[in-house]
């Protein structure tokens, strides 16, 4: 701006009248296009949507495309990790062994009788000198070292000379080894051990209950078939993971989702309300919410659920339900309350009430929709914290009731046989964690986006 | 930020440089608060610090305790815990060698008949303050159990005695019991009606001996805590940290304290979480670790020596046969019979070596005549057979006049075998028989109350011996027999049972047993599961470790370290 | 000062009055029989045990006897350890859950203090990147998961050395107490740092740090006066309900560590619907968390100049 100012007459004439009075350099933008553009500027928070839509597809689209039954126990494929080598062979059904043929056999010493496969491992041995007290049967995995560890005891002194092995034979080496035992049932130092490999086996009514040979097929013994695909792999059961974690996540999402969704929307009402009323009504409702956030909450958890006292065939999915919506209102109730209470004092309420609006409007119009923000974002965060106390609840055998699973459970069966088969632990803690890590970026986002006072520094 | 007079990188080097001097103050501050912390515990002494699994230097050996004890009294004492701690340092008047065998114990020699027991005490016996333990000790004991107001859970196991029954019962005031003590060291036992195995009896806990005086002057926290306890057996406990550890150390005053070879044993740990106890042998620091289906293959892998054993418990769904109820119709329990694998359940479902599939209520471990009882009198084999169980079912379902079947109810408890074998079972009905099975999973207690409410259609149940006799199995199934939840009530049954318990003569005794075993076949009264069993594995240097089905189990008092063995 | 710390207390108190109600009313719906055991028992034998824990009585009057034993600190001799007082329980076992709650608590406030500042000074750089990522690890991963793996790593770690570095297990020494309080401190820690990183970045650019800069003030002191003393306000605040969230999350840790804390006799006394025990517990734990977030306040308010206690 310079000082010396001088005018000419024609900056004094009239100006012509404009028509249009001004224009916006930008479009309008309500709140909530606003929000969502911030939203999809977020990379993070965006992907972290995206994973959540995945999650939602998975639970409730998966079990469409992947149409297993999550119940059926394929007791031939117990515990077993993704990507094994599912070929079979038909055999005959099992009969009990009582130690026929045993005598018959050409070779000297311990011997196998029959063909050994993953059905039943068939033994028989010629008496060992010295062996008063019986024999003691051992089967390992590994090679017999020098250190003498025969591995599993399958029967600690057995008289005859023969023995039938069924236990939870899978289709690998085994080595078997007897041993006498003398007088003192004490063991002999000399032991006879056996390397056998077994072939997977089925019985073909076993395959024809799977659905593995067609019905009216006429199967031969010693066909091979293929047994049931499960891509990843199956739990203590032998029940297919991937169909588990899909109803699991049935579970875990609806009790993450709709219990944060119930008690949030509890809190804003009971903040609201405490905020708008105000006064002594206030006081005694906040005074409550208090008493209720200083119950200890897991201890709380934990009473309620056996409070309810299941009964029977019943999941146990609304009793946490209800014992999470009776602990967990307070904290929004809360929040809601101040923001109502400082909205109350801004000048377009004042504004608005001057121009005659009524109560519900005011709600309706101007508290609801601005306090909606936070609303979304503490539920978002709800969620992660909803899931997590299923899963600790689960976890500690306090939660969903067998054969309901749920991704807490499954961890709870899983976490037994971490060393073994880790894949029984591993899936559903990489879900928990993927959908904690998805709804708490999202939060971060939506927080951002929607409200400039709670937007963090990033 | 072109306004800023220092540059940033420079600002953010000196404060980083900061920042690590902060951090380093931290950690040392830990270190500091962590030494101290130490200085505060060694002062405390409450360490489950341990030297070891073995050492044969101390004579000391390091264990780890499934749970915490509730409390060491043994007149109230139930659970497995307490039974062993309590036999290693307390003795009865008799007690088991490491064979089995019923040896003399406080008593030198005994003579039992028909109506009286006469136990001569010897006097060497001493409690651990040096005073000799007397027969008063054992009559005060005893009707403290029997006393009404103390509601002793195993009272029942003193029936034998005469009056005791009526005692319990209020009937007449303890002083009654037919017990008396002619002198210090003599102990006359009035029976109330024949019993052949009175001297398994008085091995068991509830039968062993308190002192009056002693009792008294605790205030009523008997047991409660190592100083207030008296021991009278092969150790003490010098320190019980609640929770934590139990240590034990050879009792001095003990009559036979020569024999006893270990010096302490260390109960370190306390926890009934398989992984850690797996990893507490691993490392080093027990002499014993039991085997979880899935720590085999570790212990496969570290070729460790591994060991099993039955522990005389039979697993089994019980029905229940209250009236109006489904399962009281025997078609429908000879239907789910049929269809009951559980050769199966034990070789594909609970995969734990040990666990034997079993089709009787008696478990093999029982005497019999000559030989085995099982042996003697194979059970009944009911094989699998799908098509008449269907055909019982459809007999079951006219008798019962239903258009189809309603779900059937499974109470079970919730640990995780129970998770699986409910599992297993539910899914076994409804693909061989068609029928609904909801599983109830109910906590221990609430458990204990569905079932004594009978409200229930099948519970998985389990029956431990209380003693090493046929009868604590057969009348089990005694219609007066609380325990018997699901209420099975035959008059044929009860006529056996009762001739068994007042017979002398085990031939015909072991006829009647195997009678009532056929009848639990024929009658369809449960549905076997199996005898338990547990895999485990010691340190090779412990020897002498003896495994019992009743009594303190695993038994260390004959225990010794070679260090050799290594 | 007084007044609000007495007002304070009041509140707290009446708060613990509605925690044991609470507990009580939870405890007297729940179905089942704590008296009922493994044997059954006649009928006479459960009265005679039902009058010895005063369970004859009508509901409202053992309400009374119940409040008034709380009243003055009795919490009764437990169900199933039949001569044994809750209170030394709570004496013995106590202490073992707040040893390890407050290393977790000290673990978890450093670290958040020290990565929070570390993330926000290198802000987008490889530190900051690393570091959130186990941040976003440690918010994400359930804590039994992670004790089992903390559990895990010690069994690989002794084997590596061949002896016996840090025990698996158990509780006594600090050798003990190191990995399962660190286990337990660190979703509390992963919390705090994000919290203090955004702290610190709101603070960065704020207008007294700009007026220090042209002050010319040393970058240390600007960094460590200014900067990590105000960012770190916000962390106090919600140490609090961390000491609420760590107490109880110590569950999981005392159970996969065999450590003899509450927290695993809690689980244990609910299994075996232990009356006393249980109401023991929680309105001792929740008496303390009250408490504790009271204290929590006050010292805030000690703190931060600006708070004003009213």
């Amino acid at each position: 701006m310079t000082n010396d100012i001088r005018l000419s007459s024609r900056d004094l004439e009239h100006i012509a009248q404009e028509r249009v009075v001004e224009t916006l350099s930008r479009p309008s933008l309500s709140y909530w296009q606003d929000a969502w553009i911030r939203l999809k500027g977020n990379r993070r928070a965006l992907i972290s949507l995206y994973i959540v839509i995945a999650l939602l597809a998975f639970t409730l689209i998966g079990p469409l495309l992947w149409s297993v039954d999550p119940s059926v126990q394929d007791l031939d494929q117990i515990s077993q990790p993704p990507g094994v080598d599912r070929r079979a062979t038909l055999v005959a059904p099992h009969v009990p062994w009582h130690g026929g043929e045993a005598e018959t056999a050409a070779v000297d010493g311990l011997r196998i009788v029959g063909a050994a496969n993953s059905q039943a491992v068939r033994l028989a041995w010629d008496p060992i000198p010295g062996a008063v007290r019986g024999y003691r049967i051992y089967r390992n995995i590994f090679p017999i070292g020098p250190e003498k560890a025969y591995g599993l005891p399958l029967v600690m002194s057995i008289a005859g000379t023969w023995y039938e092995d069924l236990l939870d034979l899978k289709p690998r080496d085994y080595y078997y080894t007897v041993v006498g035992l003398d007088e003192h049932g004490v063991e002999l130092p000399d032991a006879e051990t056996i390397e056998v490999t077994l072939p997977r086996v089925i019985t073909i009514d076993e395959a024809r209950g799977r659905g593995l040979i067609a019905a009216d097929a006429t199967p031969q013994l010693g066909d091979p078939v293929t047994l049931a695909l499960h891509p990843l792999g199956t739990d203590a059961l032998g029940r297919d993971l991937l169909a588990r974690l899909m109803h699991g996540a049935r579970v875990s999402l609806f009790i993450g989702i709709v219990a944060p969704f119930l008690y949030v929307m509890i809190g804003v009402a009971y903040g609201a309300m405490a905020g708008f009323i105000g006064g002594r009504t206030d006081a005694v409702l906040m005074r409550f919410a208090d008493f209720v956030v200083a119950l200890p909450f897991l201890l709380f958890m934990i009473l309620f659920k056996v409070m309810f006292g299941l009964g029977a065939g019943e999941s146990g999915i609304v009793p946490m339900l209800i014992a999470m919506v009776i602990l967990s209102w307070p904290a929004t109730s809360r929040l809601v309350r101040g923001q109502i209470l400082s909205i109350r004092e801004e000048g377009y309420i004042g504004a608005s009430r001057l121009l005659g609006a009524a109560t519900p409007y005011l709600v309706m119009r101007h508290m609801i929709p601005n306090t909606m923000g936070v609303i979304l974002v503490t539920l978002t965060f709800a969620v992660p914290s909803a899931i997590f106390t299923e899963a600790f609840l689960s976890f500690i055998g306090m939660g969903v009731a067998p054969p309901t699973p749920s991704w807490g459970s499954m961890c709870n069966e899983g976490i037994k046989t971490m060393l073994t088969t880790p894949h029984e632990l591993l899936f559903p803690a990489i879900l928990i964690s993927i959908t904690v890590l998805a709804f708490n970026l999202l939060g971060d986002g939506l927080r951002d986006a929607l409200d400039a006072r709670m937007r963090s520094r990033e | 930020m072109a306004d800023v007079i220092i540059d940033e990188s420079s600002f953010v080097r000196s404060a980083g440089r900061q920042l690590l001097v902060y951090g380093i103050v931290t950690v040392l501050g830990f270190a500091l608060l962590m030494w101290l912390l130490d200085a505060l515990a060694s002062l405390v002494g409450s360490s489950s610090e341990t030297t070891g699994a073995v050492d044969a230097a101390t004579g000391t050996i390091t264990l780890y305790l499934d749970e915490e004890p509730p409390q060491l009294d043994s007149t109230l004492a139930t659970d497995q815990v307490s039974g062993r701690i309590i036999g290693h340092v307390m003795e009865g008047l008799l007690r088991k060698d490491e064979l089995g065998n019923i040896v003399g114990g406080v008593a030198e020699s005994w003579t039992i008949d028909a109506d009286k027991a006469v136990f001569n005490l010897r006097a060497a016996a001493r409690w651990s303050d040096g005073k000799p333990v007397t027969a008063h000790d054992f009559i005060f004991a005893w009707q403290r159990t029997l006393d009404p107001a103390t509601a002793s859970e195993y009272a029942f196991i003193l029936y034998y005695i005469k009056n005791a029954e009526a005692i319990n019962r209020g009937e007449m005031p303890p002083t009654a019991l037919g017990v008396s003590a002619p002198d210090e060291r003599t102990l006359v036992v009035e029976l109330e009606r024949p019993v052949l195995f009175f001297d398994k009896l008085v091995s068991f806990p509830t039968y062993y001996p308190v002192r009056e005086d002693f009792f008294k002057a605790t205030n009523g926290r008997y047991g409660a805590d190592a100083d207030t306890l008296l021991y009278n057996g092969p150790f003490v406990i010098s320190s019980w940290v609640h929770g934590a550890s139990l240590r034990m150390d050879r009792n001095e005053s003990y009559w036979r304290r020569d024999e006893i070879r270990l010096n302490t044993i260390n109960w370190a740990y306390i926890t009934s979480d398989a992984n850690a106890q797996l990893n507490f042998f691993k490392d080093g620091k027990v002499a014993y670790a039991g085997m979880a289906p899935e720590s085999l293959s570790v212990a496969l892998e570290n070729r460790w020596h591994l060991r099993q054993f039955q522990d005389g418990g039979v697993f089994f769904i019980e029905f229940n046969h209250r009236p109006n109820r489904l399962t009281r119709n025997l078609h429908l329990r000879r239907a789910l019979l049929l269809v009951n694998n559980s050769s199966e359940l034990v070789n594909k479902v609970t995969k734990l070596p040990g666990y034997l599939p079993t089709n009787s209520l008696f478990p093999a471990f029982l005497d019999g005549l000559h030989d085995k009882f099982r042996r003697e009198h194979p059970a009944k084999d009911v094989p699998i057979d799908v098509d008449q169980a269907r055909r019982e079912l459809e007999l079951a379902r006219k008798e019962l006049g239903l258009e189809k079947w309603p779900p059937l109810s499974l109470l079970t408890g919730d640990n995780p075998i129970a998770n699986l074998q409910s599992e297993y079972y539910q899914s076994v009905f409804k693909d061989k028989l068609g029928l609904d099975v909801r599983i109830d999973r109910q906590i221990f207690k609430q458990r204990l109350q569905k079932m004594t409410s009978g409200d229930f259609d099948m519970v998985m149940a389990g029956w431990g011996p209380d003693y090493e006799d046929l009868l604590t199995f057969g009348d089990f199934f005694a219609s007066w027999n609380l325990n018997n939840r699901g209420r099975y009530d035959n008059p044929e049954y009860d006529a056996l049972v009762r001739k068994a318990q007042a017979s002398l003569d085990q031939a015909e005794r072991v006829e009647l047993f195997a009678r009532m075993q056929d009848i639990i076949v024929d009658d369809a009264v449960i549905l076997p599961n199996y005898e338990k069993g547990a895999s485990f594995v010691t340190d090779p240097r412990l020897k002498g470790l003896v495994r019992r089905v009743v009594g303190a189990d695993p038994d260390y008092t004959y225990a010794w370290i070679e260090e050799s063995a290594q | 000062m007084f007044r609000y710390t007495l007002k304070r207390l009041v509140q707290g108190l009446i708060t613990v009055w509605f925690i044991a109600t609470a507990t009580f009313g939870a405890m007297h719906l729940v179905p089942g029989d704590p008296l009922s055991g493994e044997k059954a028992a006649s009928a006479e034998i459960q009265a005679n045990l039902r009058a010895k824990y005063g369970l004859d009585k009508p509901v409202l009057q053992q309400y009374f006897v119940y409040l008034g034993n709380i009243a003055r600190g009795d919490f009764g001799i437990s169900f199933t350890q039949k001569n044994r007082e809750v209170n030394d329980i709570i004496r013995e076992h106590f202490p073992v859950s707040a040893t390890m709650g407050l290393l977790a608590i000290l673990f978890a406030g450093a670290g958040g203090v020290l990565w929070g500042a570390l993330t926000a000074l290198f802000r987008n750089r490889l530190p900051d990147v690393i570091i959130m990522f186990l941040v976003i690890l440690g918010i994400s991963v359930p804590s039994f998961v992670m004790a089992a793996l903390g559990q895990l790593s010690l069994v690989k770690l002794n084997a590596f050395f061949g002896a016996t570095v840090l025990p698996v297990g158990g509780w006594g020494t600090v050798r003990h107490m190191l990995v399962p309080s660190l286990v337990l401190g660190l979703g509390t820690m992963a919390y705090l740092t994000r919290l203090m990183r955004s702290s610190m970045l709101e603070i960065v650019n704020a207008d007294f740090i700009r007026t220090a800069k042209a002050k010319g003030l040393p970058a240390a002191r600007i960094f460590s006066k200014h900067q990590l003393r105000n960012a770190s306000l916000p962390v106090v605040t919600v140490l609090g309900p961390a000491i609420a969230a760590i107490t109880t999350g110590g569950f999981v840790v005392e159970l996969v560590f065999a450590i003899p804390g509450l927290g695993r006799y809690f689980v244990q006394a609910v299994q075996q619907l232990d009356y006393t025990v249980i109401m023991g517990t929680t309105v001792f734990y929740g008496a303390f968390l009250v408490f504790m977030v009271i204290a929590v306040d006050l010292v805030y308010g000690l703190i931060d100049p600006r708070v004003r206690l009213q």
